[in-house]
């Protein structure tokens, strides 16, 4: 029971942590026996930052989030997001190394600068192997991600399982790089941090339209002159930068999170390249300060971990509410443009129902009233769906009701169906002229298109098919009038 | 080095776990789908916590069931994102595996009261303690995990085996299996449930991580080695017991060199296994580094042989009477590359086509006759390339340059034919007849 209570509460966290001080308060009831929420004044001191511990951490992590954003934007863009995965797992054998090292030399192996420098060396190989099994083997990207990935990852705990028997040295704390340890991070880490993001920020920003260039187009960048050789090995040393400062306050699995996330989260919004940067570097700080506050008031929460989790909620509030490629928006889209085609569908198939008997005044055929039976075996469409088209178009005033369920297009309903109607013999001719394709299939594929055809397309098509430019309306392909026509 | 019958058990663990990983990693590779495998073993932990949490128990059945079903969501989200949103399937995998791996790093700290999942022992496994929990089987003592790892691997080879036509088709061609009535879809989730529950029962001797390493690097090695998918599945299967046999001696005897005591068998595997890679990476006789360069090798050599009795044919055909011998010199300037040029000489003087050297090189008469054929195809290339395409003598030189090392007498007399037998080239030289016989 309590596990279960446990995990209610975890799930409860995770769905909250956007606004942790209110969904704290209602949440505490549900977890006494797990997490000690914190108290209103811990609370304060907290956000006050008063804790010159937790100022550290708070401004460390939030700065290390920003960085990671930033440099993260071009490297998904430049589809190399798991690469950082890779990277940050062969940071494990320098670590280890550069401690047994710095041991055996008699130092303080623990070093900070020394261990990170070990990161990077070993980060650089493993991506340099990477690239060799791409270059050099039949193996694609994702074998030679792996492969580096998991093979210097057991060269790290091999070399770990060593510098745990070492007798000089205390290796113990050597494993919270795979974790992360951020409650421990110092004002030296914390400087470190500023400094890389600083000068991830400087690079982002100088570098801007040569990064966006081998971003999009790398092939071009290089047929315009660009050293896309350099621009991707600064691009790859910003995001080694960026790994090894976060192996400290989030540890070498999560920092991937920190890099992927916070862009990914970012393209959902906009489409500008500088937008995603800024929007990507904001969801990257606030996972940060949210995250490090939230660990920072509750005992027992590993902090890399929360911060995580907090950019993964902004990831999941963007999948859907992106206001450019949110889902809901998509679906919106997706709503709107099916029942327009719907609607359309409908006054085509009035439309050609009551053609036969033009009006001598307009040039379209006079409208008749039809049954609600007679629309429905039209299509494929259910009784209700069709209902609510028809109550659409009816408000719209293109359709009118006659009594005993039946219906009539009006004369503007009539002039929108013509248009329809003709955007699709306009198209079926084009096939059958133009395309080459047979009579019978025609309907088919002008069935499709004829609802997103533009006037410029229109235009075009009426130039291709000189017979049908003055206005008049096409008639049906597929239908044989009087004894004239026939086999 | 001493090696006691724990020794044994763990090499046969090891064994055991790293070929039920190396079959449907083989398909993983094939499918360029690698990293599916990373991020399903890393969400193993948060389905661990999760199982735990929901069942309250330790037992391994639901602790098995509950991981893989968090292994196989993951593979849902990941594709279900990359589809929905369009964002790419690498950066998906990114985002989905690191936030459950954050949630079960948390669900683990909560739970570390009432279990004992340690982070650490998920990542590294303790494969060296496998030994110390045994069942008995008719009599014989078997350790749990080589029994849990046996079956996996009987389970997968069974799969395999039973969908062999399904999987192979799915793997190279799913537009193909779809329309052969073989849901690709169907089979992609049946592979990454296999994948899910082979790295749940690999996870406590070899570690989450480690299984990345067994599930793709011997497919990887393997796929280097041959072009035939079962070969790859046996040597898949080979390679992997090699890592573990290597691993495990490697972590008892390496450290040792250094005058430390023994170190992770898991990590070693996956050295020993990126080591194996290495090697084959190298080695492979068709797709290795070293064939490959020792093919270009080969042809550069050629093509520097075919140049030189291009040169002394050529000479001997326009210089007069008393001109003075050619040179090593003349032939570097002509050839641009000193080494190759010696080299070539070398060669040619062993095959016995050219007498003499440095400042006195003459062909002899089966090297005049192989320089012969040689220019005769060059300048049929040439007024082919004038005749029938059309191309300017002048740009016509430069293809008839690379084309001629390549072009046997079948082709020089098609080529004959075409451009209307003639004798002449575009430049107003002969073409010099077929060897006889």
């Amino acid at each position: 029971m309590t596990g279960l209570r446990t995990w209610t509460a975890a799930a409860a966290l995770a769905l909250g942590l956007l606004m942790p001080p209110v969904s704290a308060e209602a949440a505490g009831s549900l977890a006494e026996s797990a997490l000690e929420w914190p108290t209103w004044a811990e609370l304060l001191r907290v956000i006050s930052l008063r804790d010159y511990n937790t100022r550290v951490v708070v401004i460390g992590t939030t700065l290390l989030g920003a960085a990671a954003g930033l440099v993260g934007t071009f490297l998904l863009l430049r589809k190399r997001a798991l690469l950082s995965d890779t990277l940050s797992h062969a940071t494990l054998p320098g670590i280890a190394l550069a401690f047994m090292i710095m041991s055996a030399a008699g130092g303080e192996g623990k070093s900070l600068l020394g261990l990170i420098a070990g990161a990077a060396v070993f980060s650089v190989l493993g991506t340099l192997s990477v690239m060799a099994i791409r270059r050099w083997s039949r193996l694609k990207d994702d074998a030679a991600l792996g492969i580096s990935l998991s093979v210097f990852f057991g060269l790290g705990i091999s070399l770990l399982g060593i510098a745990t028997r070492m007798e000089t040295g205390n290796a113990a704390g050597l494993s919270s790089f795979i974790y992360g340890k951020t409650a421990s991070m110092l004002f030296f880490d914390a400087l470190l941090i500023t400094l890389a993001a600083l000068g991830a920020a400087l690079f982002c920003l100088a570098f801007f339209k040569e990064f966006g260039l081998i971003c999009f187009d790398a092939d071009y960048a290089a047929t315009q002159g660009w050293p896309v050789g350099w621009l991707d090995l600064i691009l790859m040393s910003l995001v080694v930068i960026v790994t090894v400062i976060g192996l400290q306050a989030v540890g070498l699995i999560l920092v991937v999170a920190l890099l992927i996330i916070p862009p990914s989260s970012a393209r959902f919004w906009t489409r500008r390249l500088s937008v995603m940067l800024w929007l990507s570097g904001l969801f990257g700080a606030l996972s940060g300060l949210l995250g490090s506050a939230v660990s920072a008031l509750m005992a027992n929460l590993p902090a890399g971990a929360v911060i995580v989790l907090v950019a993964a909620a902004f990831f999941v509030l963007s999948l859907f509410l992106g206001t450019d490629r949110g889902l809901v928006r998509i679906t919106a889209e997706r709503r709107r443009l099916a029942g327009r085609i719907a609607r359309e569908n409908l006054l085509r198939a009035l439309f050609e129902m009551d053609e036969g008997l033009p009006d001598p005044k307009a040039g379209f055929p006079h409208p008749r009233s039809h049954d609600f039976e007679t629309l429905l075996a039209e299509r494929s469409w259910s009784s209700k769906r069709l209902r609510r088209i028809l109550s659409k178009l009816i408000s719209k005033g293109l359709i009118e009701t006659r009594p005993g369920d039946r219906y009539r297009l009006t004369a503007s309903g009539a002039r929108a169906a013509a248009e329809v109607v003709r955007k699709h013999r306009l198209w079926e001719a084009y096939l059958i002229t133009h395309a080459d394709v047979a009579t019978a299939q025609v309907d088919m594929g002008a069935d499709k298109i004829e609802h997103v055809l533009e006037p410029e397309m229109i235009r075009e098509l009426e130039t291709l098919l000189p017979e049908y430019s003055n206005a008049g309306m096409p008639a049906s392909p597929h239908r044989f009038d009087g004894p004239k026509g026939g086999l | 080095m001493e090696w006691t019958f724990i020794d044994t058990w763990i090499v046969v663990t090891g064994a055991l776990s790293a070929m039920a990983c190396a079959l449907p990693g083989c398909y993983l590779v094939l499918r360029r789908m690698s990293m599916m495998g990373d991020a399903i073993s890393h969400t193993v932990l948060p389905g661990l916590a999760i199982a735990f949490l929901i069942t309250g128990s330790r037992e391994s059945l639901p602790m098995l069931i509950g991981a893989t079903a968090v292994g196989v969501l993951t593979a849902y989200l990941v594709q279900g994102v990359h589809r929905l949103s369009g964002l790419d399937r690498g950066a998906s995998m990114g985002v989905i595996f690191t936030a459950f791996f954050a949630l079960g790093l948390i669900l683990i700290r909560q739970a570390a009261d009432h279990v004992d999942i340690d982070p650490g022992c998920v990542l590294y496994g303790a494969i060296e303690l496998t030994p110390l929990e045994v069942n008995r089987i008719f009599g014989w003592e078997i350790p749990r995990a080589a029994l849990t790892n046996g079956a996996m691997l009987l389970v997968n080879i069974l799969f395999v085996l039973l969908f062999f036509k399904e999987l192979r088709i799915t793997a190279f061609d799913p537009p193909l299996a779809n329309t052969l009535g073989i849901n690709a879809e169907t089979m992609h989730y049946a592979l990454m449930t296999l994948v899910a529950a082979t790295v749940v029962s690999a996870f406590e001797s070899v570690g989450s991580i480690l299984v990345i390493a067994m599930l793709i690097v011997p497919g990887a090695a393997a796929y280097l080695l041959t072009d035939r998918l079962w070969i790859m599945l046996v040597l898949s299967q080979v390679i992997a017991a090699l890592c573990a046999l290597l691993g495990h001696i490697g972590a008892i005897t390496v450290p040792t060199w250094f005058g430390f005591r023994d170190t992770s068998t898991a990590g070693m595997m996956a050295v020993a296994a990126g080591l194996l890679f290495l090697t084959v990476f190298l080695l492979a006789p068709r797709y290795g580094l070293l064939s490959r360069f020792i093919n270009q090798a080969l042809l550069t050599l050629k093509i520097t042989r075919d140049d030189i009795l291009g040169f002394l044919y050529r000479y001997t055909e326009l210089a007069p009477e008393d001109a003075r011998p050619v040179t090593a010199t003349d032939l570097v300037g002509a050839m641009r590359s000193k080494g190759w040029v010696q080299f070539a000489l070398w060669d040619l003087r062993r095959r016995g086509w050219i007498r003499g050297s440095g400042a006195a090189i003459a062909p002899t008469p089966r090297g005049l006759s192989e320089g012969r054929g040689l220019i005769r195809s060059h300048r049929l290339w040439e007024a082919y390339l004038f005749h029938k395409l059309g191309i300017n003598a002048d740009a016509a030189h430069f293809p008839a340059h690379q084309l001629e090392h390549f072009t046997d007498e079948a082709m020089q007399s098609e080529l004959a034919r075409s451009a209307g037998h003639p004798r002449v080239d575009p430049h107003r030289r002969n073409i010099p007849e077929a060897n006889e016989g």
